[in-house]
C-alpha cells in the first residue's frame, strides 16, 4: 500500500509520522527538532514525538558493544513500529536503524525481521520530504549565501544528496557555493572524534579550511554531530562562517544564533 | 623512539607534527585520487566490472581447494617446483633455502607486498645473502633503510627533494640535475649491473592462473622483467588468494586493478611467467619455484572475513581514507595500511597488538564506495571491534560508560532525567555560546569549541508547548 501512495505522490488520509528527533538535538539544539516538526506538518503529515525515545544505540555498535546497541534497537522498534513513518533529521541515526539493526539483531530472527521492516519505513528528514511527500518549502526567503557538507552515512547509506539540495534551492535569496571535498568525511565519526582528537582534528582542519575556501556565509548539512564538529572548528579558527541545519533554513528559523553562537 | 615500540597514538601524533610527511602524503595520495577519478569517467562498465570481479574472486574463494589443486597440478607440468608454506616464518625459511640452495650471493626482487608480509627482506638479511630491490620506490626504501608506507607507491613517505638528496648522498654516481629523469637515470646507474649478476630473482604475483599454472606480475617500471630473466633461478612468493581460474579472469581483474591503482587504463609492463626455460628457449631461469602461502588466509575464510579475501592490493582504500591521508602507512604499524591494512594487521600480528586499527576509522564508507571489488570494508573493521569487545580488550572506562548509557536509554524517564541534568550541569561551563573548560570535554576542546547547549531539551518544551495546545 505504501508503495503505492507513494507512487501516486497522494495520500488518502495524512500519513501518521514519529519523529525521532536524535539525542543530540534533544540535548544540544532543539531548534533543529522543532525545525523538523514544522516541516512534515508542512508537507501534510501526521506527526507525534514519541516520548520514549531515546537513543538509537549507534554509539554502542560502532564501539562493538553489540550487545548494548540491541538492547536499544529494541526499544528503539517498540517506540516506533507503530507509525506509517518514522523521520529523523540525521541520517547517521537513519542509516543505524535502516542499514545496521538486522545486523545488530542477527542473532534474534524474529526481531531481526521487525527491524528490516522499520528500516523500510524509517527516513531521514529531507529524504523524505522530497522522495516520500514530493514537498517544496513556500514562503521562505533568506538573502545569503551557503555551502553544504554531505555526511557521510546519509549519502552513502541512504543516497541523501539531491534532496537537501533541491529543497534549499526553493529559499529564494539563497545561494549555493559548492564545497571542495563535499563527500569527504569531516573527521567527526561519532566517538572517533574523542577516542582519536589529534586525527580528528587534523581532519576537521582540513574541512574548515575548504569551508572557507567556499567562501559561503552559512555552512549546511543534514546531521548535528557533524556540524557541531565542523562548526566548533570554525569557531576555533576564528572563521566568521555561520553553521545551521539545514532543516533550520528550510523551516525559516534561521533567525536565531548559530551552532555556536550565545543563545 | 622505534616506531614498533611505541603506540598507535604516539606514532600518530609525531605523524601528525611532521608537516613534510604530509606533503608527501598529499603529492601521491592526491595524484592518485585525481586519475582514478578520471578513469572513471572514462570507464561507465565500471559497476559491471566491479560486480563481474567481486564474483570471480568470490567464486575462487569458495572453490578455493579445487582451484590450488589445479593450480598446483598444471604448474608441475610446466616444471615448475611448488612449495606450500603455513604461516609467514615457514614461507620465508623455504626462499631463504632455496636462495642458499642455489648458492646465493646477490638476489633481486621484485617488490611484493606479500614479500614484506612474510618478513623476506629481513629474512634475506640475516641470512648474509645480499638483496637488491629493483622497484624504483623500493629501492628508496632500501636506502633509506625503513618499510614501505603505501603498498602500490613504497616510498610514499618521502617527497621528490628529499629522495634527490638521499640519492646524491648515497648513489656511486649521482645525478646532477634537479629533475626527475636524471633521478631515474641515477637509480638506473646504481641498479643494472646488479640485475645482470644476481644468482636469484624473487618476485610476487598480481595473479596465479589455475588453468595453465602460471603467474602474472605487473608493474611500470619493467623491473620485473629485467629481474626475473637473467638469473638461473626465479622463485614467486604468493598469498592463495591471488587465484583465479584462468587467463580471461586475470584480466577482468587488471581491468579493475590499474584503474583504481594508477588510474592508468593498463599497466605498462604485464607478464606472465609459466615454467622455467625449456628446450629452445633463448632466455629464462632454469629453475623455477612457486611459494603459495597461506598465513592466516584460511583462518579469514573460517572466521567470517573471507570478503577480504577479495582485495586486489590497489591501494584505492588508503587512497581515499581521511584517516590514511594525516598519518600515512608506518603509523599503522604493518605491513598493510590503510582500511585493507586496518582489517588485515589484527589477522596477522593479533587483535590484541592492533586494536586501534579497527577503531581508528571514521567509518565514513568512502573506501567500500571505492573499492574495485566491493569488500565492505567498515563492516569488517566493525567485526574486529566487535570481537574486540567481547574478548575484553575494550578499556573499562569506555565498558562502563556505555554499560551507564544502555541502561539509561532504555529507561526514557531516567533518560530524560539524566539529559535534563547534564544540559544544565554542561550550561554551568557555557560562556558565549560555547562549553569551556568542562572536565570530560577536553579532548573535543582541546582543538574545536564545544557548542553550548540549549536552555531546555527539546523534549522539555515540546510537552510545555503540547500542553499549551
Amino acid at each position: 500500500m505504501t508503495t503505492t501512495l507513494k507512487q501516486i505522490g497522494a495520500f488518502s488520509s495524512p500519513p501518521r509520522v514519529g519523529l525521532f528527533v536524535t539525542c543530540l538535538v534533544d540535548a544540544m539544539r532543539p531548534s533543529v527538532g522543532f525545525a523538523a516538526l514544522k516541516l512534515l506538518r508542512d508537507a501534510g503529515c501526521r506527526v507525534e514525538v514519541p516520548e520514549a525515545q531515546t537513543c538509537c544505540g549507534q554509539p554502542a555498535f560502532n564501539s562493538g558493544d553489540t550487545a548494548d546497541a540491541a538492547v536499544l534497537a529494541r526499544h528503539f522498534i517498540e517506540t516506533f513500529e507503530g507509525y506509517d513513518y518514522v523521520v529523523a533529521p540525521s541520517g547517521s541515526c537513519v542509516g543505524m536503524t535502516r542499514a545496521h539493526y538486522a545486523e545488530a539483531l542477527a542473532d534474534d530472527p524474529a526481531w531481526a525481521e521487525r527491524a528490516r521492516r522499520l528500516g523500510e519505513r524509517t527516513y531521514e528528514l529531507m529524504s523524505f520530504l522530497v522522495d516520500v511527500m514530493h514537498f517544496a518549502p513556500a514562503d521562505v526567503k533568506l538573502d545569503t549565501s551557503f555551502t553544504y557538507h554531505d555526511s557521510c552515512s546519509g549519502l552513502r547509506e541512504l543516497g541523501v544528496h539531491d534532496q537537501p539540495r533541491a529543497l534549499l534551492d526553493k529559499v529564494s535569496g539563497l545561494t549555493l557555493k559548492p564545497l571542495e571535498g563535499n563527500d569527504v568525511c569531516c573527521g567527526f565519526g561519532g566517538t572517533f572524534c574523542v577516542k582519536y582528537p589529534a586525527i580528528s582534528n587534523a581532519v576537521v582542519g582540513e574541512k574548515a579550511d575548504a569551508i572557507e575556501r567556499s567562501g559561503a556565509k552559512l555552512l549546511l548539512g543534514g546531521d548535528l554531530g557533524c556540524l557541531m564538529n565542523m562548526a566548533g572548528k570554525l569557531k576555533r579558527k576564528g572563521s566568521s562562517v555561520r553553521s545551521f541545519h539545514a532543516a533550520e533554513v528550510l523551516a525559516g528559523m534561521a533567525g536565531g544564533p548559530a551552532i555556536g553562537e550565545e543563545h | 623512539m622505534h616506531e614498533a615500540t611505541m603506540s598507535f597514538k604516539a606514532r600518530a601524533e609525531e605523524a601528525l607534527a611532521n608537516p613534510t610527511l604530509k606533503i608527501a602524503i598529499d603529492r601521491t595520495t592526491g595524484t592518485a585520487e585525481r586519475k582514478r577519478a578520471v578513469a572513471m569517467t572514462q570507464f561507465p562498465q565500471f559497476d559491471a566490472a566491479r560486480e563481474r570481479g567481486k564474483r570471480i574472486k568470490d567464486h575462487v574463494i569458495a572453490n578455493l581447494d579445487h582451484y590450488l589443486l589445479e593450480f598446483e597440478r598444471n604448474a608441475i607440468a610446466s616444471g615448475a617446483k611448488v612449495h606450500w608454506a603455513r604461516t609467514a616464518e615457514e614461507a620465508s625459511q623455504i626462499v631463504v633455502a632455496l636462495c642458499k640452495q642455489a648458492g646465493a650471493k646477490r638476489v633481486t626482487r621484485v617488490k611484493s607486498m606479500l614479500g614484506e608480509e612474510i618478513g623476506l627482506p629481513h629474512a634475506l638479511d640475516e641470512a648474509g645473502i645480499e638483496r637488491v630491490e629493483t622497484d624504483l620506490a623500493e629501492h628508496i626504501v632500501q636506502l633509506g633503510g625503513d618499510r614501505p608506507s603505501h603498498i602500490v607507491w613504497p616510498s610514499m613517505h618521502r617527497t621528490r627533494e628529499q629522495v634527490s638528496e638521499m640519492f646524491k648522498r648515497l648513489h656511486r654516481a649521482p645525478h646532477q640535475e634537479e629533475t626527475i629523469e636524471a633521478m631515474v637515470d641515477s637509480a638506473r646507474r646504481e641498479l643494472r649491473d646488479k640485475f645482470l649478476t644476481a644468482d636469484v630473482a624473487i618476485s610476487g604475483a598480481n595473479f596465479l592462473l589455475a588453468d595453465t599454472g602460471a603467474t602474472c606480475t605487473v608493474t611500470n617500471e619493467g623491473n620485473a622483467e629485467l629481474t626475473t630473466t637473467p638469473p638461473r633461478v626465479h622463485i614467486v612468493t604468493a598469498g592463495i588468494e591471488k587465484l583465479v581460474p584462468s587467463m580471461g579472469h586475470a584480466i577482468a581483474m587488471l581491468r579493475l586493478l590499474v584503474r583504481s591503482a594508477t588510474g592508468a587504463d593498463v599497466t605498462q609492463y604485464t607478464t606472465f611467467h609459466c615454467g622455467p626455460k625449456q628446450p629452445g628457449d633463448r632466455d629464462g631461469p632454469e629453475e623455477f619455484h612457486i611459494v603459495l602461502v597461506d598465513n592466516g588466509r584460511t583462518r579469514m575464510l573460517r572466521e567470517g572475513m573471507k570478503e577480504m579475501l577479495r582485495c586486489i592490493r590497489c591501494g584505492a582504500c588508503m587512497n581515499h581514507c581521511v584517516v590514511f591521508r594525516q598519518l600515512g602507512g608506518h603509523v599503522y604499524g604493518g605491513t598493510y595500511p590503510g582500511p585493507m591494512g586496518a582489517v588485515l594487521t589484527p589477522v596477522f600480528d593479533g587483535l590484541e597488538k592492533s586494536r586501534d586499527l579497527p577503531h581508528a576509522c571514521t567509518m565514513n564508507g568512502k573506501c567500500q564506495e571505492v573499492c574495485p571489488v566491493a569488500i565492505p570494508l567498515p563492516t569488517l573493521l566493525r567485526g574486529w571491534r566487535d570481537r574486540s569487545w567481547r574478548e575484553g580488550l575494550e578499556p573499562a572506562t569506555v565498558r562502563f560508560g556505555l554499560g551507564i548509557h544502555t541502561f539509561v536509554a532504555s529507561r526514557p524517564r531516567l533518560y530524560r532525567l539524566g539529559t535534563a541534568i547534564a544540559i544544565r550541569v554542561m550550561r554551568l561551563f557555557s560562556r558565549g555560546g560555547l562549553v569551556k573548560g568542562m572536565p570530560g570535554l577536553g579532548a573535543w576542546t582541546a582543538y574545536r569549541e564545544f557548542p553550548a547547549p540549549a536552555k531546555r531539551t527539546f523534549m522539555e518544551m515540546y510537552k510545555d508547548q503540547e500542553k499549551g495546545q
